[in-house]
């Protein structure tokens, strides 16, 4: 097993790990998290090409990964902020006000 | 023979940083208390500077410390201390969607890690280990990218703006 194919699977693993927390975990803040994991493995999978076809391609992505990770951020903490001063609760099975 | 050594040392040190990298992210789907997720992501963050590090890229696993650990997590970490103290809810760990969540998860990690086992794309070799330096990549980025550039400002304009709006929400809702 070669490095970058030992990335990849790493990558895959990180991306597939984020999105499991997303489905199972009850927190609020904890999905939140896992959402950052899975832009984590993402920006591995891009260096990893990147280094290999050794093109500046992959870079500039992480970069605008790095943009959006943080935009993303500033925006959910107030949101969630603004959710548990209504609700009292991180648990996201209190927010079910849409439910039919 | 140190050169050889070297190179050991380098993979041997790949290896070590993407384990501890996956052990660290597999962490934060068990730990229960919020702050420990936040550890477990930060370490798992720092890791992978390492691996960027290793291979080459080195302003992208500074800025990786940078961005990720020192301006996303510590703003994290800061909701996490004024928000857990209130959440009583912290009772159940798992949704109800745990085993769907499960059989997905182990569904996804086989068809990814077999699909890149079987049809990785074999790259030009000769580019292999090129470390691509920080020149090279801000005249590709202001020059190539210059449009990608512009529309990053816009996003974050538009994510000021967002956020200035929750917070006259949260105000006219305090009030009526």
């Amino acid at each position: 097993m070669d490095k970058v194919q030992m990335l990849q699977v790493l990558a895959a693993s990180l991306f597939a790990l984020g999105l499991t927390g997303v489905i199972i975990r009850r927190n609020v803040l904890v999905m939140l998290m896992c959402m950052e994991l899975m832009l984590n493995g993402v920006n591995l999978s891009l260096v990893t090409f990147a280094h290999t076809m050794g093109s500046t391609v992959g870079a500039v992505l992480v970069f605008l990964i790095f943009v959006v990770a943080t935009a993303e951020i500033a925006i959910a903490i107030p949101i969630v902020l603004l959710l548990v001063r209504r609700k009292r609760s991180l648990d996201i099975e209190s927010y079910t006000d849409l439910k039919g | 023979m140190i050169h050889d050594f070297l190179a050991h040392l380098e993979t041997l040190l790949l290896w070590g940083f993407a384990g501890c990298a996956f052990v660290s992210a597999s962490l934060m789907l068990v730990l229960r208390q919020p702050m420990r997720v936040a550890m477990a992501l930060v370490s798992c963050m720092v890791f992978l500077g390492g691996v960027y590090g290793l291979l080459g890229v080195h302003f992208i696993a500074a800025f990786q410390v940078l961005i990720y650990v020192g301006a996303v997590m510590v703003f994290m970490v800061y909701a996490i201390m004024l928000l857990d103290p209130r959440d009583e809810s912290a009772t159940a760990k798992y949704s109800k969607l745990l085993w769907p969540g499960i059989i997905g998860f182990a569904l996804l990690a086989e068809a990814l890690a077999v699909g890149y086992w079987n049809d990785l794309p074999h790259a030009p070799r000769g580019a292999l280990g090129e470390p691509f330096d920080i020149a090279r990549f801000s005249t590709a980025f202001l020059t190539e990218y210059w449009l990608h550039f512009e529309l990053t400002s816009v996003l974050l304009l538009a994510a000021v703006v967002a956020a200035l709006a929750v917070i006259k929400e949260n105000r006219r809702h305090e009030r009526g």
